[in-house]
């Protein structure tokens, strides 16, 4: 199998150049893919047999749910190769990642307790699901607090790498929370074997939702961890080049 | 083995280490976990008199009693084994009905009765368009109609 690729990523120059040419790729699906999305999930799915037009928080919720694990899947892959082979671009991209996924991760919470209160008569339960995917926020919060708390760039990575690593143990718990233990939160209705538990007219909005946040968290990232690389960069001589000053 | 190797034994070691104490401390706390126990635990007297614990399962078809005036009101929770009877006076949830899952937080007086103070309906993960269930249940109506029909 040919790794240049992969070490090519591995080149700041090479990683700032590649990464500004997909931006723009990725920042146009995301708007196209949420503009379909929010037509088909707001405007042309038929309301809930149950919940009425409520459950129309699921079009932001799932998404926002769903990205924020795997933005942190993200960030722990990122931070296990910035470890392994010392490579300070995976480093920069696991630091990116953090704040990302606390945002979806903080919406997804909100959303889910919004729509808790009139459907189960509940804003907030210790439920097995809930209480996961809030240990999930601790954890892009102490992962983005141990970075700050470290002056070394070089430490700051390696502590924090091995933080995102111990983490990825909660992943499993918060997908299958719904199936090891009783919750209050519902089981999986899409992520699972066999046909999804909704009709196509709900389940085709809410996939291109799911695309749109994943074509915005990637867009939303290599910005991110572009401006990390310049961060860390700063003195070397490509820059000046790259930017043409 | 060089350093690099050194590192991704580390980083296995890591991950496979979390995840076995993970795995062990959940094992542990099985039961503290669970959000909710079911009619067949309270029947199996897993949970003691006076102990306040959430009650989980299906509200029993037909069990829902209302006092006319008052906002207490009486039901039946089921897990298809056991069922416990319920009381409650406040405000149900808007999903809360009968056949459906609801999670009661309360204790068992003497008589076996669950006093809730609080219920939360268990919303399930299938979602559906009000025509699609119209015509289900015009359907099985039709289907009984037709069977009183041939009787």
């Amino acid at each position: 199998m040919n790794w240049t690729w992969f070490h090519r990523f591995g080149s700041p120059p090479y990683f700032y150049r590649v990464a500004g040419k997909m931006i723009p790729w990725f920042a146009w699906l995301a708007a196209i893919t949420a503009v379909a999305g929010l037509v088909g999930g707001l405007g042309l799915a038929p309301a809930d047999y149950q919940q009425g037009e409520g459950y129309r928080i699921i079009f932001v919720h799932v998404p926002a749910a769903v990205l924020s694990t795997m933005a942190y899947s993200v960030m722990a892959v990122a931070a296990g190769v910035g470890l392994i082979w010392r490579m300070n671009v995976a480093h920069a991209v696991a630091a990116s990642c953090a704040a990302v996924g606390a945002w979806f991760t903080l919406v997804a919470l909100a959303t889910g307790s919004l729509w808790g209160r009139p459907m189960w008569g509940t804003y907030w339960a210790w439920d097995p699901r809930l209480t996961s995917e809030l240990v999930l926020l601790f954890l892009y919060l102490g992962y983005m607090g141990l970075r700050g708390a470290i002056d070394d760039t070089a430490r700051a990575d390696r502590a924090s790498a091995v933080l995102a690593l111990v983490g990825v143990i909660n992943l499993p718990i918060i997908h299958y929370s719904v199936d090891w233990w009783n919750s209050l939160h519902q089981g999986h209705t899409v992520l699972k074997f066999g046909k999804a538990s909704m009709p196509p007219s709900m389940l085709v909005p809410l996939l291109l939702m799911m695309l749109a946040f994943s074509f915005y968290f990637a867009a939303i990232l290599l910005v991110r961890a572009r401006g990390e690389v310049l961060r860390r960069e700063r003195n070397a001589r490509w820059i000046s080049e790259a930017i043409g000053a | 083995m060089t350093p690099r190797q050194r590192r991704m034994t580390l980083v296995a070691v890591i991950v496979v280490g979390v995840s076995l104490a993970g795995a062990l401390a959940l094992r542990a706390f099985r039961e503290n976990v669970m959000f909710y126990f079911d009619p067949t635990k309270v029947a199996a007297g897993q949970v003691k008199q006076g102990q306040r614990f959430r009650l989980g399962g299906m509200v029993v078809k037909g069990s829902v009693q209302r006092r006319p005036g008052t906002l207490d009101v009486k039901f039946a929770v089921t897990d298809f084994a056991h069922t416990v009877p319920v009381t409650y006076s406040n405000v149900l949830p808007d999903l809360f009905k009968e056949g459906a899952g609801v999670v009661a937080l309360g204790r068992l007086d003497a008589s076996g009765t669950f006093v809730a103070d609080e219920v939360l309906a268990k919303h399930d993960e299938k979602y559906m368009p009000p025509e699609v269930t119209r015509s289900l249940k015009e359907g099985q109506a039709a289907a009984a109609a037709g069977t009183e029909a041939t009787h």
